[in-house]
């Protein structure tokens, strides 16, 4: 098969927090046939505190990258990030009004076109390599394990804008996590919010909500949550323990990226996951994967 | 030719915006004009009479009145010049309120535009020639769409009133909707208590014929002859035998058969009567079911039948029906509730519509009126009930109020605490619309007798906590967030048009809004009438409403009709199109393009083919005028040298401005 | 409670909003759906259906001093279920734009993350998360706010010591310094 060409543009925290994302998503999209060619020279999207300044900023931090990916000559950009995601899908509406594409341009100071396609990784494993391709190859099924499937927010929404999977009853993540043999539960906090940006302004908002996250994954006796979002893993691995101590809980969830749930089934190690760089170790849930391994070889 | 030109002010309508004094005076110049005045209030009985003095004194042969649309007041100016001796067609009006008035701010410009179109309409009526309608025969009986209460109402009370009625009904027994439900608002009576009668009244009617499980196929015709091909659809059963005794039902095998009388909160055979009322009580198997149809093998049913009336080769049958007019009582249709995600309905059993609830709710329903959750049978102890699920929701499309919802989730609630002892009841509304006789009474006795809590705002979502469902929602009166943890969620789900309503609109020729009601003719003054003459409308297919409401419009429809067949003979319309035989050319484009078939094929004498138009069909719409080559068929009293003659005088009023 | 006179109904501050959301705030019918769908509600001063409220009765002031506009998280929830199809979410970002023009902020640590982080990008073109963070305490006068986070992080390299500037960091300072300029022409 001949490997499906992207650009991609992996987002600031892809090379900071989000480290075993970035690694578990490139090793995955490889072993898929997605070749992702690195946008040469990204910058920042500008997230959230862009769009709180103005609207043309957020666009044109955001179309800055538009236009290096046009450039390439490729027809789809791809990002792992939902926040890049959002924003680069808001600079591509704005640039199909023709009073705000020059506006950009002249900001950017570089050809713009607004017309390259900008999906999520997990739209491109789940549309454009569909189940039965990564069913095909899967390696390791990770039977007897339980997820928790944790969208958040902007990945289906605004529906407008996302224009991918279903706003209110996400499936993609739940579909991916039985083709790879695992369980996905109906998990009825899938599409709520975690707290966003707030850990470090306002860390009860992150510690609220993740703590309502984390209540309802234990209430489905999940193993682990499953996300797709650095800013969700921030908040529900790394500020576990701030979660915990606001609710009064001593539990454990470890908290993985879709690509890595992936990864493992593919044959890779946890290891070459990066499972090991998450707050919440991983220890007991791959220790009942192993035990699952080997009862089912016998 | 002597026209006179009769200006209106319409008060201060045309008054404030238009000089109708400087369009008479201008109009005076126009050629063919004879005389011109304005009057305050010229479709008033002095403005009327007025139009008829001059006539005798000026001998007037043509008459242009400029005032409102002639849609308002076409006819009664006609009726004016036909009373002084003229022929009611040598008139024209000139729109200069909705088309000047009304619109432009700039009163010299409105003058000048009125002026232009009183100048144009003189040149037409110039041209006109004299119409006279011909008189067709009347078939005095009505076919009636729909055995909900609306069309059961329509057709009783043309049945009364003498008229031979036929009944076309979907499903196997008529009733409609009201036969699903338990009781009716304000009164809480029982619904089938008050509807069987009029069932079995419709039944033994010897005026009314009854079809049940049938549909319309095709329409042709015209007020006062139409033809309808109505397709009875095969139920397997022949019901000339079938006593209804539901033997088969007892007996048949496939026993999870999709339950549409209970909304499927329960399941039935695939051979069965829907209801024990049902009239006609007849079995129907329904094939996706049915072993025999599905797995080629059973016939356990043709077995046990002991009249032997199962027949597994049944086909459709058509059959043709004349009538003189048409009711339409299709009802309505009830909104997907997968469209509403973020409830849950459809994923979570113990979410359900108003509808579901309405048939657990029944003593004969499928719980015999034990309230039940759906996921585990057991009884309720907190209810929630949600009002406009999916009504006055732009973002599904649906902007409308559907009307009835309050009302009967109102008696829901009440109902709920009668049947469970010491249930909680929550309804979130974001408005009471308690409209109606005693209605207002009913929903304050919800909430002062039987301690229903109401609580001001929208739910935003619905999802399972526990064995529970927690309601997420708003008191906008408190400003806070409202959690509710609920054994049984109701969803108030809005009313849609019924599904097909627009295919058998468009076999109807009548018109339907953007969500599938059909119109009609005037909002206030015309609510039963269609654009289509002989074409009626009653009930909730013309929109969402209540019983009463769909009653009394059924009544209204018969008195319609029956108006309409007072006259033994109907006075056609003479404006419709007329071929030229020698100058068509026979290529029948006109028969091709014309939407009611008022265009057939004529032979002449000397064996060549022209079009010709069926007088009573042609609807005068003009599109046949408009694709004719050789310009042989013409709309009359708009035809192409009247429409040249009014462009001629439109640009005559501009060469003389510049 | 204050009375509120209609004289203080600001019909320019409507149609800023308007104008600047592209959203019409007399289509709100005040169902409450974006409150009761909100997950910050709890922490909110004035519930989201009032902010709409508010605006439809020119509030100016009350609006853009509220802490419930720095306080969303854009998480798009009422702007999904909005049953009058309104971009609540936009509306809520706009009010947070003009009350930064209105200096009007009331939460401050909110904005002075928003601020480091937006520094960090205009300096380097990307963001440098630690130099956020320090940034962030330096500024909100709080030194060790998450520096417990710091084992979790240095230990697997997520996080790094020193700010990693790409080629294109001028390309992205000139952005900011483009976009400062236009809008001073704008006024």
């Amino acid at each position: 098969m001949k490997a499906k060409r992207y650009a991609y543009y992996p987002g600031c925290s892809q090379h900071g927090t989000a480290a075993e994302y970035e690694v578990s998503a490139r090793a995955v999209a490889d072993k898929l046939g997605i070749t992702l060619v690195e946008v040469e020279d990204w910058s920042c999207c500008g997230s959230t505190p862009a769009h709180t300044v103005d609207h043309v900023l957020y666009g044109a931090l955001a179309a800055r990258n538009l236009a290096l990916a046009e450039q390439m000559k490729l027809d789809t950009m791809v990002t792992p990030c939902p926040s890049c995601l959002i924003a680069l899908k808001s600079a591509r509406v704005m640039a199909q009004d023709k009073e705000h594409l020059q506006e950009l341009r002249e900001l950017i100071d570089l050809p713009l076109k607004g017309t390259i396609e900008v999906k999520s990784l997990l739209q491109v494993i789940f549309e454009d390599i569909g189940l039965e391709a990564l069913t095909a190859k899967v390696k390791q099924p990770l039977t007897g394990l339980t997820f928790a499937p944790y969208y958040g927010c902007i990945l289906t929404r605004p529906p407008q804008l996302a224009q991918f999977d279903d706003a209110e009853n996400p499936v993609s993540m739940d579909k991916i996590i039985a083709a790879v043999g695992a369980n996905a539960p109906d998990f009825p906090f899938k599409t709520e919010c975690c707290g966003a940006a707030f850990g470090l302004a306002k860390r009860q908002i992150v510690q609220t909500l993740s703590a309502k996250v984390l209540a309802a994954a234990e209430a489905i006796a999940a193993d682990a949550i499953v996300v797709a979002c650095p800013l969700c893993h921030q908040n529900l691995d790394l500020r576990q323990e701030q979660v915990n101590a606001f609710r009064g809980a001593r539990s454990r969830m470890p908290v993985w990226y879709i690509t890595q749930v992936v990864g493992l089934a593919l044959g890779f190690s946890p290891h070459e996951m990066g499972l090991d760089k998450h707050a919440v170790a991983s220890d007991a849930i791959l220790a009942k994967w192993e035990t699952h391994l080997k009862e089912h070889a016998q | 030719m002597r026209i006179g030109v009769f200006v209106c002010h319409c008060g201060t309508n045309i008054g404030g915006m238009v000089d109708s004094h400087q369009v008479a005076e201008a109009a005076k110049q126009f050629p063919h004009v004879v005389y011109a005045t304005d009057y305050l209030y010229t479709c008033s009985e002095p403005g009327q009479l007025q139009i008829q003095t001059a006539i005798k004194e000026q001998s007037l042969d043509g008459v242009v009145v400029a005032a409102c649309s002639p849609r308002m007041h076409e006819n009664t100016f006609r009726r004016t010049i036909e009373r002084a001796g003229l022929n009611r067609y040598m008139f024209d009006m000139a729109n200069i309120r909705e088309h000047c008035s009304w619109i432009g701010e700039d009163k010299e410009a409105n003058t000048r535009k009125a002026t232009e179109l009183v100048r144009m309409a003189v040149a037409k009526v110039a041209n006109h020639a004299h119409l006279h309608s011909s008189l067709f025969d009347v078939n005095k009986r009505v076919l009636v769409l729909g055995g909900g209460v609306a069309g059961m109402q329509a057709a009783l009370d043309c049945a009364d009133g003498g008229l031979d009625v036929i009944l076309v009904e979907k499903k196997t027994s008529v009733g409609g909707r009201m036969a699903q439900l338990d009781k009716t608002f304000p009164t809480v009576d029982c619904s089938i208590c008050i509807l069987g009668p009029k069932m079995v009244d419709v039944a033994q009617h010897d005026k009314i014929k009854l079809y049940t499980y049938a549909e319309i196929d095709e329409i042709k015709g015209y007020v006062g002859n139409y033809t309808a091909k109505i397709r009875k659809k095969a139920p397997y059963v022949d019901w000339t035998k079938c006593t209804g005794c539901g033997l088969c039902m007892e007996k048949c095998p496939s026993k999870q058969s999709f339950d549409y009388h209970n909304e499927g909160i329960a399941v039935t055979t695939a051979i069965n009567i829907p209801f024990p009322q049902a009239i006609p009580k007849k079995a129907k198997i329904d094939p996706a079911y049915c072993r025999q149809f599905t797995k080629g093998k059973c016939g356990v049913c043709a077995k046990v039948c002991p009249v032997k009336a199962i027949n597994y080769e049944m086909e459709d049958e058509i059959v043709t029906e004349e009538v003189g007019a048409i009711i339409v009582a299709t009802g309505y249709g009830l909104l997907d509730i997968g469209e509403l995600g973020e409830y849950g309905a459809g994923r979570y059993p113990d979410v359900i519509t108003g509808i579901q609830y309405e048939r657990m709710l029944n003593a004969s329903g499928p719980t015999q009126g034990h309230v039940q959750r759906p996921s585990d049978g057991e009884e309720p102890k907190r209810v929630v009930f949600i009002s406009c699920a999916g009504s006055r929701d732009a973002s599904l499309g649906r902007p409308y109020c559907s009307n009835f919802c309050c009302m009967y989730i109102a008696k829901q609630a009440i109902l709920t605490k009668d049947h469970v002892p010491g249930v909680e009841v929550y309804v979130f509304y974001i408005d009471i619309r308690s409209p109606g006789k005693g209605y207002e009474e009913f929903t304050r006795r919800a909430q002062e007798e039987y301690g229903v809590q109401y609580i001001r705002g929208r739910v935003s979502r619905v999802f399972p906590q526990g064995k529970r469902m927690m309601v997420k929602g708003v008191d906008t009166l408190l400003g806070a967030q409202m959690e509710i943890e609920a054994d049984l969620v109701v969803l108030g789900t809005a009313a849609t048009a019924a599904p097909g309503a627009q295919e058998l609109a468009e076999k109807l020729r009548i018109s339907y809004d953007g969500y599938g009601f059909y119109m009609e003719s005037h909002p206030k003054l015309r609510p039963v009438e269609t654009n289509t003459s002989g074409v009626f409308l009653a009930g909730a297919c013309q929109g969402p409403k209540d019983i009463p409401a769909s009653v009394g419009q059924g009544s209204a429809a018969a008195s319609k009709v029956l108006a309409l067949f007072s006259k033994d003979q109907l006075a056609s319309d003479p404006q419709i199109a007329l071929v030229n035989e020698r100058r068509c050319i026979g290529c029948f484009k006109c028969q091709d393009t014309c939407p009611f078939g008022a265009i057939e094929e004529r032979e002449l004498r000397d064996g060549q083919k022209v079009a010709h138009v069926i007088e009573t069909v042609c609807q005068g719409c003009g599109l046949c005028t408009s694709t004719c080559p050789p310009g042989a068929i013409q709309l009359q009293q708009c035809t192409d040298n009247q429409i040249i003659a009014e462009v001629e005088a439109l640009c005559q009023a501009w060469k003389q401005r510049s | 409670m204050e009375t509120i006179q209609v004289e203080s109904i600001d019909k320019g501050f409507i149609a800023t909003v308007e104008r600047e959301s592209g959203q019409q705030v007399a289509q709100c019918y005040q169902c409450g759906n974006c409150t009761a769908g909100c997950p910050l509600t709890f922490a909110f001063d004035i519930p989201v259906h009032q902010i709409m409220r508010l605006l439809q009765v020119g509030q100016k002031d009350r609006v853009l001093r509220s802490h419930a506009i720095w306080l969303c998280a854009t998480c798009e929830t009422c702007t999904t279920r909005c049953p009058r199809e309104i971009d609540v979410a936009r509306v809520m970002d706009v009010l947070r734009i003009l009350s930064r023009r209105a200096g009007t902020v009331s939460e401050q640590g909110v904005r002075a993350f928003y601020d480091s982080f937006l520094d960090s990008v205009k300096s380097h073109g990307r963001l440098y998360e630690l130099g956020v963070i320090m940034k962030y305490n330096l500024q909100t006068k709080r030194p060790f706010t998450d520096a417990a986070l710091g084992p979790k992080l240095l230990g697997k390299g997520k996080i790094h010591l020193l700010p990693g500037t790409i080629k294109g960091a001028g390309a992205v300072k000139e952005i900011f310094k483009r976009f400062a300029h236009k809008r001073r022409n704008e006024g």
